[in-house]
């Protein structure tokens, strides 16, 4: 069972993964100044403009500034706690970018049981939010971080059952499986046959990350900022960096699981041929890029559901629904195949 | 070597903040050093080959059985317990709990002879995944408990409802 | 290679330590907490078991073991609540109604 790496393994290992993480920093760097910019287009107004040849250095600006801002620690909060929660939060987030399968081969662990492995760490980066309400001692930090828990918990479970069906269709939890089974299939993607899933795990996972409509937590105008109230500068700066990773790990698991990843759906290519020369990566940028777009649109548009009606949608709603897919998933598998 | 090491570090963290749990005054910090020694038994459980369990071990004990505790301490406000009044004050019950650690130390360094190989090796179970090595085995010879399960999990559904929503009767209780 | 001993030590040590958490502390959910490291230490030394047994069935009795304590501290938690709601106290000493003197 000794499955060690001889050095030069572990040197390429640590570049891959030293890689991976860098492209996702530029990207969720970028992804803030894309989403100001689209969200102003849609408000009719242009977004930054002064930074940079149309804004575009907006990002290094944000990150300039938020660097020589003061870090106050309130004096009552418990301190080792306080420190920890941001880093909880962006570690566990950021741990589901080693099982996703950017392109055929170019994965960092190819777990046996990588859909439970992104389960696992958005359960615990849950932790990191009720710790950062309850180490604030502050009563406001304290409810938000509760009401916000709670609301990550309930869709949660939402979000297990649509990839329970996922996986069901599939035959393996394995993510490199889960496309390759997609690509093989008779539509080319599962968003088809498991549209119902597919409607639940993006609203799903919208609940997941805080975003619109379901960012009670964090919006300005309730419980003043939620858990995030007693942290400034760079440990604020953090917690939005571990949101915006969670928005693309979800975007990465939505373009793996329900949109066929790095392949084309066959009868694509048959039609138009000349797409084959496009490396599968570029197809799953693509996609990414389209469920972020789909992120900001729905921030620009939608307003904010209550709590209440934010919990009984996630428990009268969606687990429902998720339970009605996995009945049709199971019973299309056992008369079909 | 690596994997000794690796079951060094987890051995010595799980016993670590085992005993860090329960000397804590504060109930939050006690379930924080206990949910380090869920997370790093499951990392244990990585070690003997069991891949679904170590997962399923961080998802239910890690992210939902704790968290349930930590909802029900921060429902009824539990206070930082005063210094003095936490343990149990007779000094036999301390020396009693050391003597214990060491018998329960000295039983398991013991030399047990494996007398029995069962059928699942360590090849099939590498091979065919744990996920699906323990569904073969789960929905064929453990279908009746697994149905049981549910019905045993369906329980404290039901209670917290009866809980919550009372009897009509007595309105305060 | 890791020898089986060494794994039945952890589970057992980790047993006696849920038991005296569970023997010294006077706060009801620290006992609900101790009896989770034990049920814990015993599912670690069925799958230790299960792995030298070359058996995979000791790791099935795990995984109910997991589900089953989730529902036992449901369980233990509801009657908690209750118990918190009727008597604003968590110390096991002042549960002594039933005391004769």
């Amino acid at each position: 069972m000794d499955r060690t790496l001889d050095f030069y393994q572990f040197g390429f290992l640590v570049l891959k993964t030293v890689f991976i993480f860098a492209i996702t920093l530029v990207h969720v760097a970028f992804t803030t100044y894309a989403e100001r910019k689209i969200i102003g287009r849609a408000q009719a107004r242009f977004g930054p403009k002064e930074v940079g040849p149309h804004g575009i250095l907006q990002p290094l600006a944000d990150f300039l500034k938020i660097f020589g801002k003061e870090d106050i620690i309130p004096q009552s909060a418990y301190q080792p706690v306080f420190k920890i929660a941001p880093i909880i939060v962006f570690a566990f987030t950021a741990v589901n970018l080693t099982v996703i399968p950017f392109e055929q081969g170019f994965i960092l662990a190819d777990l046996n049981v990588g859909v439970l492995f992104i389960l696992a760490s958005a359960s615990l980066a849950v932790y990191g939010i009720i710790l950062a309400g309850w180490s604030s001692n502050s009563r406001y930090s304290f409810l938000g971080g509760l009401r916000s828990a709670a609301q990550v918990l309930s869709y949660e479970i939402a979000l297990t059952l649509s990839l329970a069906s996922v996986v069901l269709m599939a035959g393996s939890l394995k993510l490199s499986d889960i496309v390759v089974a997609q690509h093989n299939s008779f539509f080319g993607f599962y968003a088809i046959p498991q549209i119902i899933g597919f409607v639940v795990f993006v609203i799903a996972a919208f609940a997941e990350t805080n975003r619109t409509p379901f960012d009670l937590p964090e919006a300005e105008t309730e419980l003043v900022a939620g858990y995030l109230t007693e942290y400034s500068a760079f440990r604020y700066a953090l917690f939005f960096l571990g949101e915006y990773t969670a928005m693309y790990i979800m975007a990465s698991l939505a373009a793996l699981c329900y949109l066929g990843g790095w392949t084309v759906p066959k009868y694509v290519i048959a039609i138009l041929p000349f797409l084959k020369w496009i490396p599968g990566w570029v197809w799953f940028l693509l996609k990414v890029y389209l469920f972020i777009f789909l992120y900001i649109w729905v921030r620009a548009t939608f307003p904010r559901y209550r709590f209440d009606q934010l919990l009984s949608l996630g428990w009268k709603v969606l687990i429902p629904l998720g339970f009605v897919n996995l009945f049709i998933t199971i019973l299309f598998k056992k008369l079909f195949a | 070597m690596v994997l000794q090491g690796l079951f060094l570090y987890f051995a010595l963290m799980i016993l670590g903040t085992g005993i860090l749990g329960i000397t804590q005054k504060n109930p939050v910090k006690s379930l924080l050093w206990i949910l380090l020694t869920f997370v790093h038994l499951g990392g244990l459980y990585l070690l003997l080959n069991a891949e679904f369990l170590a997962v399923v071990q961080i998802i239910v004990y890690a992210g939902a059985i704790l968290v349930m505790f930590l909802f029900v301490i921060f429902l009824l406000d539990l206070k930082e317990e005063e210094k003095g009044e936490v343990f149990l004050k007779s000094w036999q019950l301390r020396v009693w709990a050391i003597l214990l650690l060491v018998f329960f130390l000295v039983i398991g360094g013991l030399n047990y002879k494996i007398f029995y190989q069962g059928p699942y090796t360590i090849e099939f179970i590498e091979k065919e995944g744990h996920s699906k090595a323990l569904g073969l085995v789960l929905f064929s010879d453990y279908v009746y408990p697994l149905i049981l399960l549910g019905f045993i999990l369906l329980v404290p559904l039901i209670g917290i409802g009866i809980m919550l929503f009372g009897r009509k009767t007595n309105g305060s209780s | 290679m890791v020898p089986l001993s060494w794994y039945l030590i952890v589970s057992f040590c980790l047993f006696g330590i849920g038991l005296v958490g569970f023997l010294i502390r006077r706060n009801l959910i620290m006992l609900l907490l101790s009896i989770e490291i034990m049920l814990n230490a015993v599912n670690l030394s069925l799958v230790a078991l299960g792995h030298y047994l070359q058996d995979i069935r000791p790791q099935v009795i795990a995984l109910f073991i997991i589900g089953c304590a989730a529902g036992a501290v449901a369980v233990g938690l509801i009657l908690l609540v209750i118990t918190y709601r009727n008597k604003a106290t968590l110390k096991v000493d002042e549960f002594n109604l039933l005391r004769e003197d």
